[in-house]
């Protein structure tokens, strides 16, 4: 099962290794990470997106709590939250292609970053589907090179239904 | 202020945590730390001779006496040299604190002569470790680690000390509080679920208390026993826990796991609710988990959330430091007297029933013409005194010794249990003597792991440390044989000891003393001499050469199928 992780963690080096070994050392890999400092400088967050045994998880996530470089474990599975990547992609933009490339770009509300005479380079961001998608479309035009971060997350505050009258 | 140099600053900073004694060795990257050490006479240095020693040898110290123990060593192949010990204490949740040279700072990444980068090596086994860069922090980080070392589930710390740290400058002052944000250990247990416990105690039919290491840690023995005699609840002890409570007490059924009791395992097999405190649920403790305490509700007091239900599924969980939560139990169940005396009375039955196991197979041997090892450890124990510090190394002369050492008090067995490091005892029954110089310290050694860290001989001989090392000879790598004899169709594939020294020549010219029994009728008087004579010594039991250990589980089986004989 896919389980999204997020960690508060003290800003500091080798924090990223004891959290990584806790990992491999079980066999798991990181599917995706993001990490970047908070508002206090001397903390980061981490989110971690990884797939396995619920199990084994519990056990890597009690885990993460007792390291000592690790002050807060949240897993969002089975949780309401918001969750975007982001991509840059080169796509191939020749004669009849460059006007496509564009309406796809349109279609998905992704931003030109960078236009040459065979290529434009776009933005996108949203979640894993979204961005899949806006793949697969470009894939058959040509993909010239492209990069997408880990995802990042946060929790939904809970929709408060107004009692009925 | 005081202003002083990193070197002097780690000094004080040690002065401050109360250490009188430090294991190590020097060498290029600490010599700035040694010019200072040499003029210090409050704590005292002890010179092994190989970094493993230093450091099994400051995890004696710290089970035998429940201090910090620390070491010393220099980079590189010092700092390589200590990963056994730390992973040894790390398995085992000892505290320790090791200090290692580290290159200048500036060289850091570059390869440089014996630059190892030990903080990396050591991030799996250790409880945490530093790189001290900046000699303002040196204080503070020595703060933390003795405080994370010893508390919570304790293990080991390591702070690598780069040589520029150590020579730069400082205002010294030792903080008085530690705050470390990311570390916050439960002590106190959950009261509602404790209540929970208490109900589930009262309504058992055939309870069992499965005690481990967590119990020594937390200083919870007293109440431990508190806990059974109210209750009338056996006790079983996992090889971590032995001594916890009485071995010769009518409610011990001795250890439990794949050389424990037939009592222990068939009672934990049959009980309806099973107690574990401080005991982690290690595969040679259950067997194959499926089977294990197949009846019962379980219940599973720990300091350290992440041993709960990691093996086996837990029903009843306690996050919580073992003494307190016992406290609370004990207080709660107190003033149930009815429900306890119906308890009590429900229980004869099975204790009836325990008597029959333990009297089905009781832990036997029969001395014959060879010398048997049961016999010569149940020599050691019938001539030792009860406060008596036992080491073991590894293998069949560990299982020996646990089980036919009567152990009646905790913090006087040490062993590795969750490494299984040959070559452990005899350093470490050195560092029990050092915290202990007037008891007497015994390592209950096999041929081939004393021979890993024989060395020491020279540092027991230098500090008269007069560690009794009883070797149980039986020419072979004595528990890897047993297992090809059961298993791989008595393939004895390099398990055979051809050449040995004479130890008793080695042990001579170490400046210790030594002698070699080989007839039964001479096991007690070499006993006795042992532990007459001053000084370290060496005895060389020349033992039955294939005798195994009995009763046993083969590996992954369930802990009712042993072997018996
Ligand atoms: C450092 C290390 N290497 C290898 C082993 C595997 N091992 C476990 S028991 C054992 C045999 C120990 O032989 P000896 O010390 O003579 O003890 P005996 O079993 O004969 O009493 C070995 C090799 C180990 N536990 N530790
Ligand atoms: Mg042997």
């Amino acid at each position: 099962m896919r389980h999204v992780i997020s960690l508060l963690v003290d800003n500091e080096a080798g924090v990223l290794s004891r959290v990584a070994g806790l990992f491999s050392g079980r066999g798991y890999n990181i599917e995706s990470l993001s990490v970047a400092p908070t508002l206090d400088p001397t903390r980061s967050k981490m989110v971690i997106t990884t797939s396995g045994d619920d199990q084994v998880l519990e056990q890597i996530k009690k885990q993460l709590n007792k390291l000592i470089n690790v002050i807060k474990v949240v897993d969002y599975t089975g949780k309401e939250f918001v969750e975007r990547e982001m991509l840059l992609i080169k796509v191939k933009a020749e004669d009849k292609s460059r006007a496509e490339v564009l309406r796809i770009a349109d279609i998905f509300r992704a931003k030109v970053v960078d236009v040459s005479h065979s290529s434009y380079t776009l933005e996108l961001t949203g979640n894993k589907e979204k961005l899949q998608g806006f793949i697969d479309i470009l894939n058959p035009i040509g993909i010239v090179d492209f990069i997408r971060t880990g995802v990042i997350v946060m929790d939904r505050e809970m929709q408060r239904r107004r009692p009925l009258r | 202020m005081n202003r002083m140099k990193g070197a002097s600053a780690l000094i004080e900073a040690l002065r401050c945590e109360g250490v009188k004694h430090v294991f190590g060795y020097p060498g290029g990257a600490v010599l700035d730390i040694f010019d200072v050490i040499m003029d210090v006479k409050d704590i005292q240095f002890i010179l092994v001779r190989h970094e493993q020693g230093a450091v099994h040898a400051a995890d004696g110290y710290a089970r035998a006496s429940g201090r910090v123990g620390v070491c010393l060593v220099t980079s590189g192949p010092g700092a390589t040299n200590t990963v056994t010990g730390i992973a040894t204490a790390y398995m085992d949740s000892i505290p320790i604190v090791v200090f290692t040279g580290q290159v200048p700072t500036n060289l850091i990444g570059n390869d440089a002569f014996q630059e190892a980068d030990i903080v990396g090596i050591t991030r799996p086994c250790t409880k945490h470790n530093y790189l001290v860069k900046d000699v303002a922090d040196l204080a503070k980080i020595i703060k933390e680690a003795f405080y994370i070392a010893s508390t919570g589930r304790p293990g080991p710390v390591l702070i690598d000390l780069p040589k520029d740290v150590m020579n730069a400058t400082l205002n010294f002052k030792y903080p008085d509080k530690v705050a470390v944000h990311g570390y916050s250990p439960t002590y106190k247990g959950h009261t509602g679920q404790i209540k929970r416990i208490a109900g589930l105690v009262l309504k058992s039919k055939r309870p069992v208390i499965y005690g481990g290491g967590g119990i020594i840690h937390s200083n919870a023995s007293r109440e431990l026993v508190s806990l059974a005699r109210l209750t009338n609840i056996p006790v079983t002890n996992t090889l971590m826990g032995l001594g916890v409570f009485p071995s010769d007490d009518n409610l011990s059924l001795g250890m439990l796991g794949m050389h424990g009791t037939y009592a222990a395992n068939m009672a934990v097999t049959h009980t309806d609710c099973l107690i574990a405190i401080g005991s982690r649920f290690d595969d040679r403790v259950t067997g194959k988990t499926d089977e294990f305490a197949p009846k019962a509700k379980i219940i599973h007091i720990d300091i350290d959330p992440t041993s709960i239900s990691k093996n086996i599924k837990v029903d009843l969980p306690v996050v919580g430091d073992c003494k307190t939560v016992l406290k609370s139990l004990i207080n709660m169940l107190k003033p149930k007297k009815e429900e306890l005396s119906a308890l009590r009375q429900r229980l004869a039955s099975w204790h009836e029933v325990i008597k029959e196991w333990r009297q089905a197979y009781p832990l036997e041997y029969t001395q014959g013409k060879s010398i048997k090892p049961q016999y010569v450890v149940t020599m050691v124990d019938k001539l030792t005194p009860d406060d008596t510090i036992i080491a073991t190394e590894v293998g069949q002369n560990q299982m020996w010794a646990a089980q036919y050492y009567k152990f009646k008090m905790p913090k006087i067995f040490l062993t590795s249990g969750g490494l299984g490091t040959m070559g452990y005892g005899f350093p470490a029954a050195i560092g029990a003597q050092v915290a202990f110089p007037s008891r007497t310290v015994v390592d209950i050694a096999g041929d081939g792991s004393i021979q890993m860290n024989i060395q020491e001989l020279a540092t027991a001989v230098q500090y008269n440390l007069p560690v009794k090392v009883i070797i149980l000879n039986n020419g072979y790598l004595g528990m890897v044989r047993q297992w090809q004899g059961l298993f791989y169709k008595k393939r004895y594939s390099h398990t055979s000891l051809a050449v040995s020294p004479d130890f008793v020549k080695l042990a001579e010219s170490y400046g210790a003393s030594g002698i070699k029994v080989e007839e039964p009728s001479d096991v007690e008087g070499a006993v006795r001499w042992a532990l007459n004579t001053n000084g370290p010594v060496l005895v060389d039991f020349r033992i039955e050469p294939e005798e195994d250990v009995y009763p046993m589980v083969p590996a992954g089986a369930p802990i009712n199928n042993m072997l018996l004989i």
